[in-house]
């Protein structure tokens, strides 16, 4: 077994542990940690594709700053998971005969999936020495630059509508005044003195 | 023999194995001397004398404290979630030594040289944040949660700006290698043909983000003593405790040789005509480190809500402008290229 061989079934195993650990443990904090083991674990299987890009912007974004907030809420809230998770039992059966049938279309899908030969063709070449950030960066910014465009205009109306959404100002707490603070004259405020090194004060 | 290294899978095994001994003991050992220095700089700022009993000018003084912490006895607060409190102080630690695998001393001194170096590093230190949120979680306690959660939402803000000033360090250079950083540094010019210039103002934004990124005083709020006790450290003792303090300093020391491969020129070396080599950029991180001791030293600690101030409403838009604005100068090659070394072939 070549060591990129034994790189993927470590990497493939514990993605798939670390996917069901997050949905068996009993612990909504652990479930966190397990899904973020199972973030780290398919960008390692990023990176054997030679898809170091998305590899690292995985990490960056989905358990850089995504499970960071997961986490947060998750440690915060006050909620009984164990009683929700008693129930689980109860929806087992069902929970199973849907996985089952993804999992059958999904065969079904793919055994008996053929591509079109112009499809085909459209698929993007490997981009061989070329490093992919680049072309990644050439097909966002050259390529798809309206479309890329497009994608951030509705991401900034979304942030706008929920910093609307939430905004409300409070007038009866007290607030520090930045500016007030830093414009006072530091003569008025402290006094120097020099001392001598070894003589203190 | 060499061939054994190089082709059959033991042997390269081996070779990495030996490779990273060879960066990290030399990094611990240069560690513990660090915390000495720190420490020394510190108390002659305040006029004391420091660490001075143990070895010659105190200079053992890490490896006593080391001893001192690996034989005192492991203390589990009870009701604390056992897994993920000895879980916090790993990660910690192994998140600081793991982002060195990309960082090169020398031209072509580095452990693994990939194509995305920077963006590694930059991934590996917003991992940084989960020891210090587990840590604080699993104490089962409310000073160490608190100074989590303080402390997740601290290096958070900051990592942004520190995202952008490094994407204006990438446009320049149009590589994320830390080899093409560096090499795109050297025009001829020394001193004055590094990044520092061109990206002036951003090197001390990178600087002082780094402080906040590290939980460095002035912006070390998370441990913040007169509010919460050590913070998220509350609860730890023994080697825990060590794998967590020396995570923070092997971060800080990061931070500094990120500095000097983004804005002093790595291993160049300042005058033209001098050789180039791995003492520059020992004595560039040295100078880089000397400056955090020194801002331990001199500063009074930040305010919760300037330290957020500061970083959204200060660093964040002065980053973004930046980014616009060295976009501009490098697409134009504005002063030859200053800004697009890429451009110029530097």
């Amino acid at each position: 077994m070549t060591v990129a061989a034994f790189t993927f079934y470590a990497f493939a195993v514990t993605t798939i542990t670390g996917g069901l650990m997050t949905v068996l443990s009993r612990n909504p904090v652990h479930s966190v940690l397990w899904l973020i083991l199972a973030f780290l674990s398919s960008a390692g299987l990023f990176v054997l594709l030679g898809a170091e890009f998305v590899a690292m912007l995985l990490i960056i974004v989905y358990v850089g700053a995504v499970a960071v907030l997961f986490l947060f809420v998750v440690m915060m809230l006050d909620v009984d998971f164990a009683s929700l998770k008693a129930e689980m039992t109860k929806y087992m059966p069902l929970g199973l005969l849907i996985g089952v049938i993804i999992l059958m279309q999904l065969a079904l899908a793919f055994g008996v999936w053929g591509y079109d030969e112009a499809a085909q063709a459209r698929v993007a070449a490997p981009t061989g020495d070329f490093p992919n950030t680049g072309a990644l960066g050439l097909l966002l910014y050259d390529k798809y630059i309206l479309l890329f465009q497009l994608a951030g205009l509705i991401l900034l109306v979304a942030m706008i509508g929920a910093i609307v959404l939430t905004l409300r100002h409070r007038i009866d707490i007290k607030r520090q005044n930045i500016v007030a603070q830093m414009m006072r004259d530091p003569a008025k405020a402290m006094e120097l003195k020099d001392v001598k090194p070894g003589q203190g004060l | 023999m060499v061939e054994f290294f190089t082709t059959t899978n033991l042997g390269i095994v081996l070779m990495v194995l030996g490779q990273c001994l060879l960066v990290l003991i030399p990094l611990l050992v240069a560690l513990a001397f660090l915390m000495y220095a720190d420490r020394k700089v510190w108390a002659a700022v305040q006029m004391r004398k420091g660490p001075n009993v143990v070895g010659v000018f105190g200079l053992l003084q890490s490896f006593a404290d080391f001893i001192k912490y690996i034989v005192k006895e492991v203390v589990v607060p009870a009701g604390a979630d056992k897994g993920v409190f000895f879980l916090a102080p790993m990660i910690s630690f192994v998140m600081a030594v793991i982002a060195w695998a990309v960082i090169p001393f020398n031209e072509g001194w580095v452990l693994s040289d990939i194509n995305v170096a920077i963006l590694y590093v930059f991934a590996i230190s917003s991992l940084e944040v989960y020891g210090v949120i587990m840590g604080g979680w699993a104490s089962n306690s409310k000073y160490p949660f608190l100074g989590s959660l303080r402390s997740a939402a601290q290096m958070i803000s900051y990592e942004v700006s520190i995202g952008l000033i490094i994407i204006g360090v990438i446009i320049s250079t149009g590589s994320m290698n830390f080899g093409a950083i560096v090499a795109a540094q050297d025009t001829g010019y020394g001193i004055l043909g590094w990044y520092w210039l061109p990206h002036f103002p951003m090197l001390f934004l990178f600087f002082i983000s780094a402080l906040a990124e590290t939980n460095r005083p002035p912006f070390d709020l998370p441990e913040a003593e007169s509010e919460l006790v050590a913070g998220y450290q509350v609860e730890y003792s023994s080697t825990p405790f060590l794998l967590f303090m020396i995570g923070e300093l092997m971060a800080v020391v990061l931070m500094c040789a990120l500095v000097s491969l983004m804005f002093l020129g790595g291993w160049l070396s300042p005058i033209p005509g001098l050789p180039d080599g791995v003492l520059w950029m020992i004595l560039k991180m040295g100078l880089c480190f000397f400056m955090f001791a020194m801002v331990k030293a001199i500063t009074p600690r930040y305010r919760y809500d300037q330290l957020m101030r500061l970083g959204w409403k200060v660093f964040l838009p002065m980053s973004l402008a930046w980014v616009v604005l060295v976009s501009f100068l490098a697409k134009f090659e504005i002063l030859g290229g200053f800004w697009a070394r890429y451009a110029i072939g530097a």
